[in-house]
């Protein structure tokens, strides 16, 4: 391993160094101030005589007399199952004061891609109790669905309540089983292997029933567990206590690995942190069995970072300075989600922005909704009316919905219900302009019935509070009550039949009738 | 690509990495022309020459460049980038430098390594050869020798290369060959196989290029009904995140009446290129009603995987489909984005330091895009058939801003635009198209065709169809400042009709078995009821029936349900007729 004293520019995050042997590109660099302060960087550029490095903690510190050694190697994360239950820095040093940490396989950070070929389509309903959720916008083992939010909102409060409730209800996982014995292996083995893997198999689930549910219950004879992997960045020293209290009330701790990039932590780690989070978690689920929950937030934070980076670099910038490759470095993280052919585990991502003057068009939440499989839409306007959470459904979508609902995994009538209510709702919040220019009585009854909906919709639907978990049947059957509220010809998304059963009968008349007395609240 | 037969190939000249920047690398000392592939590093990762500068050369790398280093190896090969061509490309999903993912499956695992390479065709596997021509016939560059059963829906024609000189032939047989083995020989001493390479930023060339005369039918209403595609045409999908695209691309690669399918996911997601994976075998071809596979080419060069093949899928794919086009075929190509193909020369040419152009897209952005383009169409081939290809690219605009530079150089060029609405999609109005924004410069060519095949008065219902949306938008902006109550009653009842035409007609849910597909028979059907309908309605008007009246029958709704009807040349029959009775009875 060679060592330079050959430092010739420092600007930024970035270390110029001079060297006469070759370095490959990416390669792991560490850095040791005059202070004797060990920096970790990364190579950027690779040139037969110079390299540009990275530094992720910052490069106060560091002067030209500083001695740089090259690892020969790419960053690597150490895992082991015993990760489970601890908390580290952003660059994955542990700082719960627990023991040191065995690995039983350094793994590359920057994960190869999936072989599209190998992976399995994500389809199992996963059941947050979320009506706005698993009602409109359900989601499935294995997807990437972010949370975009805003400033001021509570979205921790949302992804928290998710990380509680979500569970994979039995029906749904039976029947996917079913449906991919074929092309799933020999699952048996699987599950047998990773029983005598555990031997903290028993702890974990004992947390789980306090909590109330997990991702893996419905899996629980055969060995699979549910994980809960956070990724922090620059977030405060208060949201991150916030979400750690929550998994110490619930007992998710011990099954969850905690990645802390705080507000004050040096903006460069926050490259490494969700890559750290992501190589745990693709470990814990394609290595050992675990259906892992990633959690990371705030991908904002992890994006002005890249910014700030590009900008050191003097990179000619995108789209509002933004470098013009974060689509594909974005996509190298969400796309580390997923099912694969013949493994037992999952990693499902609810990342979690905020955007920049609550503007979707803004490039981190454009560019994240073009590689995520939907997005979960926080709204302002719903905030300040008191709902909870405030899931504005209309730009909120999940794209893997449709083959993850119906028969046998949620309920027959599930995507009529939801495309039936998108569509009334759309048309109530259309009506709620006009109403306000020409008044209620200029609108016709059937546009009462519409302004009415959307009311309910919102107060009753779309609110429930952080603690009440919902089950796909309650949600549905509220959904229902709430289509009652308009004629039957108005239901033109919904099977006919489906009609005949569901549609609450006694109610047509008498509620309409009287909803349309209701004046709006506005 | 075709150094499955690495071995056979000679590397030409060696030179050395001098520097690695992502997946650019440049190297000294190396003799090479411009899009010469070479292997770079010990690991002999795949690249190509993209810049030549004195002893430097520059190289994009199609895989990842994490840990090589400058001073380690280059190898030219001295071969173009370039396709292998022959049966077997059908039924198969590859990436984008044309490496058949499921051999990089059972090579290296699930995760894609690197340093892998295998031959875009099976050299193992045989064919049964038919020829079609005797000893003694003359044969020139592109005529067909015979046929080969590729797939249970593709005959496949083995063709003479199209840079040969041609020639008497000497020797050709039946049987089982590989697709190395020779199969016809030619007295100028030529041997001819069924494994063909071409370099894939070059067109094959053709005969001729025509006007375009016959839909693409869809199976789409609004894109059959409002603004068709032309076999051999060009189509843009613009949309912002969400909005349809892959979901419209995908029904297109189902539904439409083409011979053959080349779906090219460039830098999307992983999980839609495995839904066509798991889905295509079990669908059925509508015309065949073979799997769709059979017909159906996949390459996928996720968003994750490197950004130097993502460049080249593109062209590998227009390359695969020109082949089958050569044979005679339809084929239909879908790309899914071609503003990822556009990012993705944005992010080498950034790193070569080039003078950006517009939004940091290289200047030549719109060169490229009308060269891709340009390679759709409906053509006379060299051996006389003739053949198209129809290309539809989605367009991911930033923001869903269609002022972008890839919209906007692609609208130039294409002659069909389907603009993808973000509040249409929102209130799952789908397809999202918008139906005053969108527009198709075939519409007028191709309604000779409708009119022969589909039905007399096609252009006359459509103008009517067109007509009345038209009008509803212009009353939608009175009644946001007054109400609908406050319009004349005629007026009302135009919106009523324009509302069915909207849920009834343009909507259409991709996910619905019976829906999705709508031959133009059906959709014509359609728009007959609401004709009706509207006729009826307008009659009983002006009779003197209140139109709260009109509007509220019962049959009415059922307009909206004929596209979930399998029997739906009787379910129409028996509605327009309860339409009729409803209404006739009220005056
Ligand atoms: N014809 C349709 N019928 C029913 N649903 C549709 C239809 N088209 C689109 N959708 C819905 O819209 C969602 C988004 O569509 P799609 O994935 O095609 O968007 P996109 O434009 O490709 O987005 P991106 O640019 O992010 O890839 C789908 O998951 C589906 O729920
Ligand atoms: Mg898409």
């Amino acid at each position: 391993m060679k060592e330079y004293q050959t430092i010739t520019e420092i600007s930024g995050p970035l270390v110029f160094v001079e060297i006469d042997e070759p370095v490959g590109y990416d390669e792991i660099v560490e850095i040791e101030t005059p202070s004797g302060e060990v920096k970790r960087g990364q190579v950027l550029e690779s040139e037969s005589d110079i390299v540009a490095i990275q530094v992720f903690e910052g490069t106060t510190g560091i002067d030209r007399k500083a001695s740089v050694r090259f690892l020969g190697e790419t960053m690597k994360m150490p895992v082991t199952e015993d990760l489970l239950g601890r908390v580290l820095d952003g660059s994955g040093n542990p700082i719960d004061g627990g023991p040191e940490i065995v690995p039983e396989e350094r793994q590359d950070i920057v994960g190869a891609a999936i072989n599209p070929y190998a992976r399995e389509y994500p389809e199992e309903f996963i059941q947050t109790g979320v009506s706005s959720i698993d009602g409109m916008n359900t989601l499935v083992r294995g997807q990437k669905l972010p949370i975009f939010s805003a400033s001021g909102l509570p979205h921790n409060d949302l992804a928290l309540q998710i990380a509680r409730q979500a569970t994979v209800p039995e029906d749904s996982a039976e029947q996917s089983s079913a449906d991919h014995s074929s092309g799933q292996g020999p699952r048996e083995d699987a599950a047998e292997d990773e029983a005598t893997d555990e031997p903290g198999e028993d702890a974990p689930s004992e947390g789980v029933d306090e909590s109330g549910g997990d991702l893996g219950e419905g899996e629980e004879d055969e060995g699979s567990e549910f994980a809960v992997i956070f990724g922090a960045m620059g977030i405060t020293a208060e949201e991150a206590n916030e979400f750690i209290d929550d998994f110490e009330r619930t007992g998710a701790l011990e099954r969850s690995v905690v990645f802390m990039n705080l507000a004050d932590d040096p903006a460069v780690e926050r490259q490494v942190t969700p890559r750290l989070a992501l190589t745990t978690a693709e470990y814990l689920a394609f290595e050992k069995g675990y259906h892992v929950l990633v959690i990371l937030t705030d991908m904002t934070n992890y994006c002005e970072a890249l910014r700030e980076i590009g900008a050191a670099r003097e990179e000619v910038p995108g789209r509002r300075g933004y470098p013009g490759y974060m689509y594909t470095d974005l996509a190298q993280l969400y796309e580390r989600a997923g099912r694969i052919k013949g493994r037992e585990g999952s990693v499902t991502q609810i990342p979690i922005l905020t955007m920049p003057g609550d503007d979707d068009t803004h490039p981190i939440p454009d560019l994240t909704g073009y590689i995520t499989e939907g997005q979960i839409m926080m709204d302002r306007d719903l905030n300040s009316q008191g709902i909870e959470p405030p899931v504005n459904v209309l730009p909120s979508l999940s794209r893997l919905m449709d083959d993850g609902i119906g028969e046998g995994l949620t309920r027959d009538d599930h995507a009529d219900v939801s495309d039936q209510m998108y569509a009334a709702y759309a048309e109530g919040e259309d009506l709620r302009d006009l109403v306000n220019i020409v008044g209620r009585e200029a609108l016709s009854e059937r546009d009462n019935k519409f302004l009415d909906f959307a009311e309910r919709f919102e107060n009753e639907f779309v609110q429930q509070g952080y603690e009440t978990n919902r089950d796909i049947e309650e949600t549905l059957d509220i959904g229902w009550e709430l289509l009652g509220m308009l004629p039957k010809t108005e239901l033109n998304r919904v099977d006919e039949e489906l009609i005949e059963e569901y549609y609450p009968e006694e109610s047509e008349e008498s509620e309409s009738e009287e909803a349309v007395g209701v004046e709006a609240d506005d | 690509m075709s150094q499955a037969t690495q071995a056979d190939i000679d590397v030409v000249s060696e030179g050395r990495i001098e520097s690695v920047s992502g997946p650019v690398v440049s190297a000294v000392d190396l003799d090479a022309r411009m899009n010469d592939v070479v292997y770079v590093g010990a690991e002999g990762l795949m690249g190509e020459v993209i810049e030549i500068e004195g002893n430097l050369t520059t190289i994009q790398v199609y895989e990842e460049t994490s840990g090589i280093s400058p001073g380690g190896p280059v190898q030219n090969t001295g071969e173009p980038l370039s396709v292998d061509l022959g049966p077997g490309m059908l039924d198969t999903i590859y990436d984008g430098v044309q490496r058949p993912l499921d051999v990089l499956e059972s090579r290296m695992g699930a995760f894609l390594d690197r340093g892998v390479d295998a031959p875009g065709i099976d050299l193992e596997e045989t064919w049964e050869f038919t020829p079609e021509l005797d000893v003694g016939d003359t044969v020139e560059a592109g005529d067909i020798l015979g046929t080969v059963p590729e797939t249970e829906s593709v005959e496949h024609k083995v063709m003479v290369p199209p840079d040969s000189d041609g020639g008497e032939i000497s020797a050709i047989e039946s049987g089982e060959f590989n697709v190395t083995e020779t199969i016809v020989s030619l007295d100028s001493g030529e041997e001819i196989a069924m494994r063909q390479e071409w370099p894939v930023r070059e067109a094959r060339p053709s005969a001729d290029k025509r006007s375009p005369d016959r839909p693409l039918v869809t199976g789409q209403r609004v894109q059959d009904g409002l603004f068709p595609l032309a076999k051999g045409g060009t189509a843009a999908i613009p949309g912002p995140f969400g909005s349809g695209k892959t979901v419209t691309q995908q029904s297109l690669a189902k539904f439409s009446d083409a011979d053959i399918v080349v779906y090219i996911g460039c830098g999307e997601r992983g999980n839609e290129m495995t839904e066509v994976i798991d889905d295509f075998p079990d669908l059925p071809d509508p015309q065949t009603g073979n799997p769709l596979m059979a017909r159906t080419c996949l390459i996928a060069n996720t968003s994750n995987m490197p950004v130097a093949a993502r460049e080249s899928c593109v062209y590998t794919g227009i390359t695969i489909a020109e082949f089958y086009r050569d044979m005679g075929y339809d084929v239909a190509l879908m790309a899914d984005s071609t503003s990822r193909w556009a990012e993705a020369m944005r992010e080498i040419s950034s790193r070569l330091e080039e003078m950006p152009g517009e939004e940091g897209y290289p200047a030549y952005l719109a060169a490229r895009l009308s060269q891709f383009y340009e390679r759709a169409g409906l053509f006379d081939n060299l051996n006389g058939s003739q053949g198209s290809i129809s290309a539809v690219g989605a367009v991911s605009p930033p923001g869903g801003d269609f002022s972008e530079p890839v919209t906007q150089n692609t609208l130039r060029i294409v002659k069909t635009f389907w603009a993808l609405d973000a509040d249409l999609a929102e209130r799952r109005h789908f397809p999202s198209i918008n139906w005053s924004e969108s527009y198709s410069l075939y519409k007028d060519q191709l309604d000779s065709w409708f009119v022969e095949n589909v039905a007399e008065d096609w252009p006359e219902t459509r103008q009517w169809a067109v007509d009345v949306l038209d009008e509803e938008s212009e009353l939608q902006e009175i009644v946001q400042l007054v109400g609908k109550d406050a319009l004349p009653e005629d007026q009302q009842l135009t919106l009523e009709v324009a509302r069915y035409l909207r849920e009834g007609f343009l909507q259409q849910n991709a996910f619905h078995d019976v829906d999705q597909f709508s031959p133009p028979e059906k959709s014509y059907l359609i728009w007959k009821a609401i004709e009706t309908y509207n006729d009826e309605a307008f009659d009983a008007l002006e009779a003197g029936v209140p139109v709260e009246e009109i509007t509220a029958i019962d049959a009415a709704p059922q307009l909206n349900r004929i596209g979930t009807q399998e029997d739906y040349e009787e379910f129409v029959e028996e509605l327009q007729s309860d339409i009729t009775e409803e209404l006739r009875e009220k005056y």
